[in-house]
């Protein structure tokens, strides 16, 4: 099934549907997606680069890179590869104004 | 054995290495503490889906489903009878004077041992391409993650680059769950591959399955490649730009690429830990030095793909023979090892194979255009590395310091042997003269409130 986002969902279609807002939009996701899945399900990028021009949307997938690490609207910033998403999540692809 | 006066014996990684060491100890009476990453015990190459997720070990794992199956079954039996103490979703960040500092939901938390057994894997073995840090590129494990744990591909059409077993056997799993596979891009050549296959008749099986599944990708695979390019658009991957052996010039549609050479072994705990290392030509990396059971030395032992690249069956085996060496140590009877000693060195003989039949290419790390990124995390290129050397940089540990390579929060693992190839040709040295990057705690990002304590 193509997504709205980068990623294809090949299998696994049976789960729950949750929500969450990606930059603001109300986007929804399937209970046990990852952090990482569920964004790259609805948009193509993780988060912008401190170093470079290029978006990021992850790389080991193991936690061993760190390239995909995300912003929440409150705060806290998560492993995207590693956290699953929760109902109601504010996921931000840039620093909340707030850091800036 | 499991009272108060019983020597503390942890275990790091909860794949087969781990597992293994933790059954073995278990049978001696002892009560181990393993602490793992992952939320649920299995490793990478076992890993398990989240709650809810319905496919079979056997779609999941293949050929390998029954070993997955055991693996799991004996594991969570031992931790529903509490016979030893599983910390999961925790990351030891540091080792220091005989205490792991663990990174947990509750903070860090201070963990002392009498002994430890390391068992922390590796992850993909990879090398800069141009463009690699783009969005839409991945390492290899990772395309099998998404698939394995997620159920998901990590693009609509998918280019494979790299060599080894990995590679293969990732778009041949891509393939018949239905994503669009456009081409897997060996660096290998046949006429490479040709001197491996004595070796790896050392497993006749293995080496069949690999190619029926070589087979079944058809006209996508490609062997003897030269990658030339990642092109990109505004948001990331476009296509995959390379040539043949014949020299004939291909441009591959893609948004997404998967990555990798074989593996690099995870060592960062061990070197804060206190491990000698020894450059190991076959396996073109720094691995941490240990006897033939996996005894480092003060009550540290390393097991797994963290320290013999042997793949998941041989980390079963070092993991059994890394608890036996622990507790030969104590004085305590061991099993008999002949037979996992005799296996051992039968998978030794088959990744000398793989090492040959699909080797690390030094030549294009070393030959990397200078606009190229080596350290994706911050951006450093080949020409500031090459620049670095002329300021008393020849060895690997100066360059990072002039140039920041292996400093981003990868630590190096995904940059470190792309650099030390590109300085040693740069200065007309070796790899193992180079040196590797010293490990820093903490070996994952923690944050800052994870070390306050309230009162």
């Amino acid at each position: 099934m193509i997504t709205a986002g980068r990623i294809v969902r090949l299998a696994e279609f049976g789960r729950a549907q949750l929500h969450f807002t990606l930059d603001g939009q109300m986007c929804s996701a399937l209970a046990g997606d990852t952090v990482l899945t569920a964004m790259l399900a609805s948009g193509h990028v993780l988060r912008s680069s401190e170093f470079a021009p290029e978006p990021r949307a992850g790389f080991c997938l193991m936690g061993a890179c760190q390239d995909c690490w995300v912003w929440q609207q409150e705060g806290p910033r998560i492993r995207a590869c590693s956290a699953l998403i929760t109902e109601g999540m504010r996921l931000l692809t840039t620093p909340p104004e707030s850091w800036l | 054995m499991s009272d108060a006066s019983s020597p503390k014996i942890v275990i790091v990684g909860a794949g087969p290495a781990g597992i293994r060491a933790a059954a073995a100890l278990v049978e001696a009476g002892f009560h181990p503490v393993v602490i793992d990453e992952g939320n649920r015990a299995g490793g990478q190459i076992y890993r398990r889906p989240p709650d809810g997720f319905v496919r079979t070990p056997e779609q999941l794992y293949g050929s390998e489903a029954a070993k997955a199956r055991a693996l799991h079954a004996l594991f969570d039996r031992l931790a529903k009878e509490a016979r030893l103490t599983h910390c999961a979703g925790s990351s030891v960040i540091a080792v220091h004077e005989g205490r792991l500092h663990v990174l947990g939901e509750g903070g860090v938390q201070l963990v002392s041992y009498d002994r430890l057994i390391l068992a922390t894997g590796a992850s993909d073995r990879v090398t800069p391409v141009p463009g690699w840090q783009s969005a839409g590129v991945y390492s290899l494990g990772a395309a099998q993650i998404a698939l394995k744990a997620q159920g998901v591909a990590l693009g609509r059409r998918i280019v494979l680059v790299g060599s080894g077993p990995l590679l293969t056997l990732v778009g041949a799993q891509l393939v018949k769950a239905g994503a669009d596979v456009a081409a897997v891009l060996d660096t290998s050549s046949w006429h490479r591959q040709m001197p491996g296959l004595w070796d790896l008749a050392a497993r006749p099986l293995v080496a069949l399955r690999g190619l029926t599944l070589r087979a079944r990708l058809g006209r996508r695979y490609h062997a003897g490649v030269t990658l030339e390019r990642i092109e990109t658009d505004g948001i990331g991957v476009s296509a995959m730009r390379w040539h043949d052996t014949g020299g004939r010039q291909h441009l591959t549609p893609c948004d997404m690429i998967g990555m990798g050479w074989h593996l690099r072994a995870e060592t960062h705990l061990a070197d804060l830990a206190g491990c000698a290392f020894i450059y190991d030509e076959q396996c073109r990396q720094w691995l941490p030095k240990i006897d033939r059971m996996g005894r480092a030395g003060n009550g540290l032992y390393l097991a797994g793909d963290g320290v013999r690249l042997l793949g998941a069956d041989g980390a079963e085996i070092t993991g059994r023979l890394a608890a036996a060496a622990c507790l030969a140590d104590l004085g305590l009877p061991t099993p008999s090892l002949s037979a996992d000693l005799r296996k051992l060195a039968r998978l030794e003989r088959f990744a000398r194979g793989l090492a040959r039949a699909f080797p690390w290419p030094a030549a294009m790390a070393r030959a990397l255009p200078d606009d190229a990124v080596v350290c994706r995390c911050e951006n450093v290129t080949a020409a500031a590395l090459r620049e670095s050397t002329g300021f008393g940089g020849s060895e690997a540990n100066r360059v990072k310091s002039l140039s920041r390579i292996g400093m981003g929060r990868c630590q190096g693992r995904y940059c470190q042997l792309a650099a030390v190839e590109l300085i040693a040709a740069r200065i007309g040295s070796t790899p193992g003269a180079v040196g590797r990057f010293r490990g820093q705690a903490p070996v994952r990002p923690a944050p800052i409130g994870a070390f306050l304590r309230e009162g």
